[in-house]
């Protein structure tokens, strides 16, 4: 969260980067407060839960390594899918285990994607991504016997996680499973970007010319980190698919992939939890905005995004945290 | 051969569509680095301003025409000077968030005023039904939007060869450092460019009703088009964005003739192909 | 972030609370619909429809206030239907649950019909399989192969022999074409060729040379409504594809009144099939006709209207039957079998499969006073959706 200091050496930087401080533990204390606060809004936080993972996955590409993505649904509704077809064609619906499938898939197809990713930059890079991502869509659509087409997919069912925990209509066990996995999901991606490997990601979103320089593979790095976002947003499109049992097209829409990425620079790119804080903004607003006014509402989402880019440019996580640094 | 024929001509003319809606946004890219995905609600502007002066005061389509222009281009203007003028320094990101919410609040005030409802326009009779030419049956507005479209590129091509304002656009997109070294006025030179680009998506916003209809929705739907359009031409080239159209307008065409199959997925590949193949574009340079 | 958090909370909080705020003596009524995206001019005309009827009827029956909560799900997107449905349920206290403009938000949203036992009212949502997926649907709208399976029929009987299809690449689309080339080929007739176009499809010119290759006696269009019917229709004619050389069969979208106004002249002969005839003489159509107009600025109802008005009928003759009794079981138990009269003419519910039962109307486009309207040429009563207990 700080800028790379010249005179520290960078372990310890690193060291000091991966404490936990106190807002993260508050923060976390905090996203238990629905269940006490107002149960009737669980099945709003556990979307908002997969989003904010599906927001991580987006910023530890757009955020760490500079790969500005317009198609990321690609990832999302390719999880979102292993997990539908595995519960609707083979009749498998064990929740963990759909869902280690899901990121399994969606990062093969990720590392794959990720050779074509790594030739090109700014505009063509952004307009490559857009390109896969209707590319899969088109695909869904066009394979209907296989996702349901249009009318999405029918006959998903998961079953209880480890044997006992119904998804419920009240939504606790999809919030208490999304809050757990996006959990998981930031600590696996803290540890990424608080690693030396998460220090040369910034070195190539910095000066992607200098870090061959200095002896480091930028395309591999890429590559791995591509993969590694893939595979998350991949789950988060899997944890969409199981606690809603339905699979439909818009899992994959360029909507979709525009959103998460308004969402990640609403709330700050590069911090992790901007991408969290992001996502609850702009889903709780549109929730409420919506719930006001179903037929505007966006022109309140439009104008939020317009003043937050003229009064806070880092972001409404990098706005706060100007205060914040200033007193540590 | 007649088929060929016709898909050919009925491609080249929906890509001169997506030129006359795209280019602006080419040069502007390309001069500014600004990246401006309300480039679409310019176009949307210059539909409805279409709509508004055929209905309300009778006005003739080919005089609404400029309207539509002049309408859009005004807009650019005020909204440059108030808004995009602060972003330019703001970093890519801050820039696609804002001209996103642009994009959001000017689908709402369309909705407002003008409801969700396809707006139809009656074309003036010289401009329906269909020319034989040889034999073969063109649509004649079909034949309209492409004389329309090499108008506009033989005056922007000659406007940026011969003309002082051309010489100042070509080397500030060339290199806006050196440009205002030299004491060139490059926001100024930007502002003109801006209100131009804009203008000319206004004109292709009201060119588009006829071929793809006009509702609020239509900023957002043709974003796409539009990027692909400047990404496979490359940035701040004519030249591209003429055959970037041109090439994308009869892909998807001449796909959807011969392999409907893949009819839909053939834009797509195209566009991933060129830029794999030509990270910059066709015809880009930087 | 925890202050920022904290906001975002006590601001969702109180909009909450104010919410439960509701007696014992209203019916809560949840409406589903994309209110915004690309399908938001379906959720206008329907809630319009759903409005005229409350504005006609008034906001009590059987002793209880009607209460509307609108939720946008800005789609299609079935995940967000699904979830709206919940909340209903769950936050908002809701006793039915309608709208359902598009067949995936209304498969998303059944099972949580079933669970809370909710009755659910689907009022255009035209996949044959919807009301399958819930003991507790009632479809007011229509279906697809209850409109093109006779259309398909109708087509032979009137000495066409062989047809090229032209259909949207999407679940209606498909559906569409399957249902006419049943009805029509049960009947003796030939499909000749069989394309289908992207949803997002800007131009048709590519297609409809496809057909003009082809050189059938008739051509079987379905596309969705918006913008599309006009341009199929312009690209149709441009080839030369136009009756009474080539014959134009397709669903009533094709040629709505917005449709036909930037069609023209062009638009004269093309045959379609519907359940809701907008200029159908009849004194109770003729009332809804004018007093919807009233009510939209002129604008003119729908498909979609019709559903919405025709889905608050039910939902309000249910309430008198059960006397106010708002369990799913009740209601649903009270709209099986229900019949009455529309302004799309008489209809009534299947008690057996839930689903709507009408009259489906032939309609050619002609001249009447110097405009082109679909005029009513033929008319089948009392049609059934083909495909329930054959799949």
């Amino acid at each position: 969260m700080t800028t790379l200091n010249r005179t520290t050496a960078p372990h310890t930087w690193l060291a000091r980067q991966s404490r936990w401080s106190w807002f993260e533990v508050a923060f976390w204390m905090a996203t238990l407060l629905p269940f006490f606060l107002f149960p009737t809004y669980l099945t709003l936080a556990s979307q908002i839960a997969i989003a904010a993972l599906f927001a991580i996955s987006v910023d530890l590409i757009l955020g760490y390594a500079g790969i500005v993505t317009l198609g990321h649904a690609l990832f999302f509704g390719l999880g979102a899918y292993s997990v539908g077809l595995l519960s609707a064609r083979l009749g498998w619906g064990e929740p963990i285990s759909s869902l280690a499938f899901a990121g399994l898939v969606a990062g093969l197809v990720g590392f794959v994607a990720s050779y074509l990713i790594v030739r090109v930059q700014h505009l063509a890079l952004i307009m490559v991504t857009l390109g896969l991502g209707f590319l899969g869509y088109e695909l869904a659509n066009a394979m209907t016997w296989l996702t349901g087409g249009t009318d999405g997919l029918r006959g998903v069912s998961t079953w209880q996680i480890f044997g006992t925990f119904r998804f419920d209509l009240w939504g606790y066990t999809a919030y208490t499973y999304s809050l757990v996995v996006l959990f998981l999901g930031l600590l696996v991606s803290r540890t990424i970007v608080n690693s030396s490997f998460g220090l040369a990601l910034r070195g190539i979103r910095e000066n992607v010319k200098r870090m061959p320089a200095i002896g480091s593979d930028h395309s591999w790095h890429l590559r791995k980190i591509y993969t590694i976002s893939a595979a998350l947003a991949g789950i988060a499109g899997g944890l969409l698919t199981q606690t809603t049992n339905t699979v439909g097209l818009d899992v994959l829409s360029f909507q979709r992939s525009a959103d998460v990425v308004v969402m990640l620079i609403l709330g700050g790119t590069g911090r992790l939890y901007g991408a969290i804080v992001g996502a609850i903004i702009f889903l709780v607003a549109r929730d409420q905005l919506a719930g006001v006014n179903p037929q505007y509402w966006y022109f309140w989402i439009g104008l939020l995004l317009m003043l937050v880019v003229l009064f806070m440019p880092k972001g409404i996580l990098g706005f706060f945290a100007r205060f914040v640094e200033r007193r540590g | 051969m007649t088929n060929i024929v016709i898909v050919l001509f009925d491609g080249f003319a929906f890509g001169m569509l997506l030129f006359v809606l795209s280019v602006g946004l080419s040069v502007t890219l390309g001069m500014m680095n600004f990246i401006n995905l309300a480039h679409g609600a310019f176009g949307m502007l210059g539909g409805y301003v279409t709509v508004l002066v055929m209905r309300q005061f009778g006005l003739p389509f080919i005089l609404a025409l400029p309207v539509a222009f002049l309408a859009a281009a005004l807009a650019s203007i005020v909204i440059e000077r108030t808004l995009f003028r602060r972003l330019y320094r703001a970093g890519e990101l801050n820039q696609v968030l804002f001209t996103i919410g642009m994009v959001f609040v000017a689908t709402a005030a369309a909705t407002y005023f003008f409801g969700t409802v396809q707006q139809p326009i009656r074309l003036p009779a010289w401009l329906r039904g269909t020319v034989e030419i040889g034999g073969i049956r063109f649509g004649t507005y079909r034949l309209f939007l492409i004389a329309i479209a090499l108008a506009i590129t033989a005056l922007l091509v000659f406007g940026i060869e011969r003309t002082r304002l051309g010489a100042q656009i070509r080397a500030a997109v060339d290199n806006q450092r050196v440009a205002q070294g030299l004491g060139l006025n490059v926001e100024q030179i930007f502002g003109i460019t801006f209100a131009l680009g804009s203008g000319l998506a206004g004109l292709g916003g009201a060119l588009a009703i006829e071929i793809v209809g006009l509702d609020p929705s239509f900023a957002f739907h043709y974003l796409v088009y539009v990027l692909i359009v400047v990404s496979v031409g490359g940035l701040g080239s004519i030249t591209g964005s003429f055959v970037g159209a041109a090439l994308l307008g009869i892909g998807d065409v001449a796909g959807k003739y011969f392999v409907p199959e893949i009819g839909s997925f053939l834009i797509y590949l195209i566009l991933v192909a060129v830029l794999l193949w030509r990270p910059l574009g066709l015809f880009g340079r930087r | 972030m925890k202050t920022k958090m904290m906001f975002a909370t006590i601001l969702a909080a109180g909009l909450s609370w104010s919410v439960h705020s509701h007696a014992q003596e209203t019916v809560k009524i949840g409406v589903i619909l994309p209110y915004s995206g690309p399908f938001a001019d379906a959720a206008n005309q329907l809630q319009a429809g759903i409005d005229l009827y409350i504005a006609e009827h008034g906001n009590e029956v059987a002793g209880k206030t009607i209460e509307l909560v609108k939720k946008d799900t800005g789609g299609p997107a079935p995940d967000v239907a699904q979830r709206l449905a919940q909340e209903l349920v769950v936050r908002d206290g809701v006793d039915i649950i309608a709208g359902f403009a598009l067949t995936p938000e209304a498969l998303g949203a059944a099972p949580i019909a079933t669970e809370a036992q909710k009755l659910m009212v689907v009022m255009n949502a035209a996949t044959s399989i919807v009301t399958e997926q819930s003991d507790y649907i009632v479809r007011t709208g229509v279906t697809i192969p209850q409109l093109n399976t006779v259309l398909g029929q109708w087509a032979f009987e009137s000495g066409v022999k062989e047809a090229y299809t032209l259909v949207a690449d999407y679940g209606p689309g498909h559906d569409a074409e399957k249902a006419f080339a049943a009805g029509f080929t049960e009947a003796g007739g030939k499909i000749i060729g069989a394309d289908r176009t992207p949803v997002a499809n800007p131009d048709f010119s590519a297609f409809v040379q496809r057909v003009r290759d082809a050189n059938p006696e008739a051509v079987y269009i379905f596309v969705p409504g918006g913008a599309q019917p006009a341009a199929i229709g312009k690209a149709l004619v441009d080839r030369g594809l136009a009756p009474p050389d080539t014959k134009i069969f397709a669903q009533g979208e094709l040629t709505h009144p917005e449709a036909l106004e930037s069609m023209g002249d062009t638009a004269r002969g093309i045959i379609t099939t519907y359940h809701y005839s907008l200029e159908r003489d009849d004194p109770l159509n003729n009332e809804f006709r004018e007093a919807y107009r009233e009510a939209n600025g002129g604008r003119s109802p729908d498909l979609f209207s019709i559903g919405g008005y025709d889905g608050m009928h039910l939902i309000y003759e249910a309430l008198k039957k059960t006397e106010g009794d708002t369990s799913g079981d009740a209601l649903v138990e009270a709209a099986k079998g229900m019949a009455w009269d529309s302004p799309r003419g008489p209809m009534s519910i299947d008690p057996e499969t839930r689903d709507v039962v009408q009259t489906v109307y032939i309609r050619e486009v002609q001249e009447v006073d110097g405009e082109l309207q679909n005029v009513i040429i033929d008319e089948i009563p009392e049609v059934k959706d083909p495909l329930h207990g054959k799949q």
